[in-house]
């Protein structure tokens, strides 16, 4: 497949992944983004990267340690995660999730206050106790985002900003096409990464990809001193220490929106910033006088089994549809090279990716939204 | 797994959220003249009205120039918050008058937030301002907001300003004539215009030694009475010049140097070059702004439910264009100072690495990285300050970007060659105040929240190990980690 064309429709962090492992396989590569890279949910979540659940954890794994040396730019990537837990619930919770890890042979610590105090500075005694994944991590999504983007660049593909995709050319079956309002882009193959929209842009080859989305928001503050692990959380919230010392942290719950062809219209954030300062400061009490200096939200689109959609299509037989269902970023890495297989090889090379093939939503029921109340607040 | 939907997401934020604690036809955030002016004509027209303004802010947030551009020139008379309500109240007395009509008043209250149901949010149950005070946060629904914010200082970056005794005119003002808490005696005054001669005059005659006054252009920017007030003052405007470096001890500024060589003993060296409106509130609730530069730079474009007054509104219009003389002072300042200049002050950017769009100095800097610039990124399309805020985390620190957000806005158009105001402004964001996580706390939430409450969606199946997909597990799982979604 070397030499020839992949048109990328989406510059999130999924898409430009992909594109650059079709780059590095020698594979022309063009991203097209509606408006910057990574600008929507792909540069604004926890930078989490120990997903477990997924085929592709081994890959995201095997992948992060090398992604700053891979890309040539710092991604920020920090390895390890700790769990608090702050009730009995939760610690139970924890615990359970700890043994699992232990049956798949990922390897874990089971920690009591005290240790959690030794190892997370800011935690307190009001904690029931902690797991210590040691593996996963974190990293800069803003950043991770662009060094994508860069590397892709350097490695010639080529990517357009500010261009919105209207629709597609076929003949053959094939995909042969990608309009913007400005110009029509010739492929051999195309991969439709665009994340909440890609229901409206898949709707024009006449495939359904039942997706719904939402918008979630997170808080951070100001820098706390540098803590020996970044990738603290618990207490259902999600987030980290970033290395500048900063804590940024989300979860709670969403709220299902509308999404059109053109994507968000505004990604607002909303006084949830209290519930999350709340749960923050009861699950790092010596961070409780830290400044909150900014909250943000971002939209997110999920399946309606919240697994990810990653399949090349019978028909158009050149097209991969990509959507992480809401949990894009820290799987990056591996999700870029499962794409990047299915484009050139037709199949993954490092992973069973059956249980994500969109066919399994093939029957679903027309109002698979309303039955599970995913529907935006009329 | 079996799912057996009921058609509600008990993980949604759909009824979850609090009402307002209280609620008020009117509330005017800002409790200036324009403030109260608003808050006395909706009192007596009968309107419930709240009236809050932020000040006196803790002596922490004026070490960090919140509101205004302090540069560590207050004395610690500031530090007595029952002085500094007293000299709010001797100060500003037309605040009795609006409390006589009938508003009730919260000094020492933040607006850190308004909300409104809009494009990408439904869930709200009525448009609601955040506040806060020194103890707790809490909400209030309002029918009109009155935003009489005022205008904050521009900060410009030269070497040296990074150190206490650098502040701006509005800082000044509020020091000298609120709280009579100006630490400083001897200063030097950048800029001509009717707010830097107005700051001078003023100085002078609370017996600030005014050493001169600045001005880059080459004749006196202001009023002709006011030139003439400050020459009769025997103050000197020396123009052409521009500051080239502060030196400084252990108390900050000792001297400043001018880019013809003098240089100029003093303890505070006060940037008058230019207000901004203070629209943090309308941006961070996404509301329009337009650029006005006769009025001072970004201004509220209209959005419902929010009346805007006073500098917030935009400075008085007198024909002065306030966008190309902070460019031309951007222009002069760049030209005579090394690129290694400091622009964000809380994230340590310097000026070379924000326009070669490189990441802070804890990160690696490979050779691809070194490659990159803004004139790189310029070639994938238009320059956006937020992106670049992102990278270089210019903007990104405690202060919010008071600092710096306008002359990072600047320099892009400086070293980009578009005009200012192509490049969109770095967006504000809520809390637009720094709030301590225990204040920002919704402490007393409703139980709806904790029992909607997960760490992400809810969704069971979404992390079941792949592994344990069609096993017993999988309901094990379930069961454990999923309290009533889908059963």
């Amino acid at each position: 497949m070397s030499g020839s064309e992949v048109v990328i429709v989406g510059g999130g962090v999924t898409g430009l992944s992909a594109g650059w492992w079709l780059a590095r396989s020698g594979v022309k590569v063009t991203v097209l983004d509606k408006f910057i890279v990574g600008w929507e949910a792909s540069g604004r979540n926890g930078g989490g990267a120990s997903h477990y659940s997924s085929p592709l954890f081994d890959e995201e794994q095997r992948l992060w340690p090398q992604m700053d040396e891979l890309l040539g730019y710092p991604t920020e990537h920090q390895k390890g995660r700790i769990l608090i837990a702050m009730t009995e619930r939760q610690w139970e919770q924890y615990r359970f999730i700890a043994e699992r890890h232990t049956r798949l042979n990922h390897p874990v610590e089971l920690l009591d206050v005290k240790q959690v105090q030794d190892a997370v500075p800011l935690a307190g005694d009001n904690c029931f106790g902690g797991v210590h994944y040691k593996f996963g991590g974190h990293a800069n999504p803003q950043r991770t985002v662009q060094a994508y983007a860069w590397a892709l660049q350097d490695l010639g593909g080529k990517i357009v900003q500010h261009s919105p995709v209207t629709g597609f050319e076929t003949a053959g079956g094939k995909v042969t096409a990608v309009k913007t309002a400005n110009a029509t882009y010739g492929c051999d193959a195309v991969v439709v990464a665009a994340g909440p929209q890609i229901p409206q842009l898949m709707a024009q080859l006449g495939v359904d990809v039942p997706l719904a989305a939402a918008r979630a928001e997170m808080i951070i503050t100001e820098p706390a001193p540098m803590m020996p692990l970044g990738g603290v959380d618990g207490h259902k919230i999600y987030g980290r220490q970033t290395l500048r010392g900063n804590l940024a942290y989300g979860g709670g719950p969403h709220e299902w929106l509308d999404v059109d062809a053109t994507g968000p219209k505004a990604r607002p954030s909303t006084p949830l910033a209290r519930n999350l300062a709340k749960r923050l400061a009861e699950l790092l009490p010596k961070a409780a006088h830290l400044n909150v200096i900014r909250s943000w939200a971002g939209v997110i689109e999920n399946s309606p089994d919240g697994r990810p959609i990653l399949d090349r299509l019978s028909s158009p037989d050149n097209v991969t549809v990509a959507s992480m269902s809401s949990v894009g970023f820290g799987l990056s890495p591996a999700s870029g090279h499962a794409i990047r297989d299915l484009v050139i090889d037709g199949t993954c090379s490092f992973t069973n990716l059956d249980l994500l093939k969109l066919s399994r939503f093939d029957g679903l029921e027309k109002d698979w939204r309303e039955k599970r109340g995913w529907m935006p607040i009329s | 797994m079996e799912l057996n939907f009921t058609g509600t997401d008990i993980c949604a934020v759909n009824g979850t959220r609090s009402a307002p604690e209280t609620r008020y036809d009117v509330v005017v955030v800002g409790a200036g003249p324009s403030g109260i002016a608003a808050a006395i004509d909706a009192a007596t027209a009968g309107k419930s009205v709240l009236l809050v303004d932020e000040n006196p802010v803790s002596g922490a947030l004026m070490g960090n120039d919140t509101p205004l551009y302090f540069g560590g020139r207050m004395t610690a008379a500031t530090q007595n918050a029952d002085r500094m309500l007293e000299a709010i109240f001797m100060s500003m007395p037309d605040l009795e008058k609006a409390m006589e009509a009938g508003a009730e008043l919260l000094l020492g209250t933040t607006a850190w937030g308004v909300y409104r149901n809009g494009p990408g949010v439904a869930s709200l149950p009525e448009q609601v301002v955040g506040l806060a005070d020194a103890e707790r946060s809490w909400m209030v629904g309002f029918g009109k907001i009155v935003l009489a914010t005022g205008a904050r200082d521009l900060a410009l970056a030269f070497p040296g300003w990074n150190q206490p005794g650098v502040m701006g005119a509005a800082a000044l003002q509020m020091l000298l004539t609120r709280y009579d808490a100006f630490a400083g005696r001897r200063m030097l005054v950048l800029g001509s215009h009717d707010l830097a001669l107005e700051t001078a005059l003023l100085a002078h005659g609370r017996g600030v030694e005014v050493l001169g006054l600045i001005e880059t252009r080459d004749a006196p920017q202001g009023g002709d009475d006011l030139v003439a007030a400050v020459k009769a003052a025997g103050i000197p405007i020396t123009c052409g010049q521009t500051i080239a470096s502060a030196k400084g001890g252990i108390d900050g500024v000792e001297a400043a140097t001018l880019t013809n060589g003098e240089t100029i003993a003093c303890d505070t060296i006060c940037v008058a070059i230019g207000l901004v409106p203070s629209i943090e509130l309308v941006d961070a609730m996404h509301g329009p702004r337009s650029l006005n530069p006769a009025r001072g730079g970004y201004v509220p474009a209209g959005e419902p439910s929010v009346d805007v007054v006073g500098d917030c509104a935009g400075l008085p219009d007198t024909g002065f264009d306030h966008v190309a003389y902070r460019m031309d002072w951007m222009r002069a300042l760049t030209a005579v100072s090394a690129n290694d200049t400091i622009i964000c002050q809380c994230e340590e950017v310097t000026r070379a690495d924000l326009i070669g769009v490189q990441p802070p100095n804890y990160l690696p800097r490979p050779a691809a990285m070194c490659a990159r610039s803004l004139e790189t990124l310029l070639k994938d399309g238009p320059a956006n300050q937020d992106q670049i805020k992102r990278l270089t985390r210019a903007g990104m620190g405690v202060c919010q970007g008071r600092r710096c957000r306008d002359q990072v806005a600047m320099l892009l158009a400086l070293e980009s060659g578009t005009p200012f105001g192509t490049i969109p402004l770095a967006s504000h964001r809520a809390p637009v105040r720094p709030l301590p996580l225990k204040i920002l706390a919704e402490w007393d939430e409703p139980a709806e929240m904790e029992a909607a409450w997960d760490v992400w969606f809810g969704i069971p199946t979404q992390w079941v190990p792949v592994e344990d997909v069609g096993t017993p597990y999988e309901d094990d799982h379930r069961e454990m980690l999923y309290t009533g979604m889908y059963k």
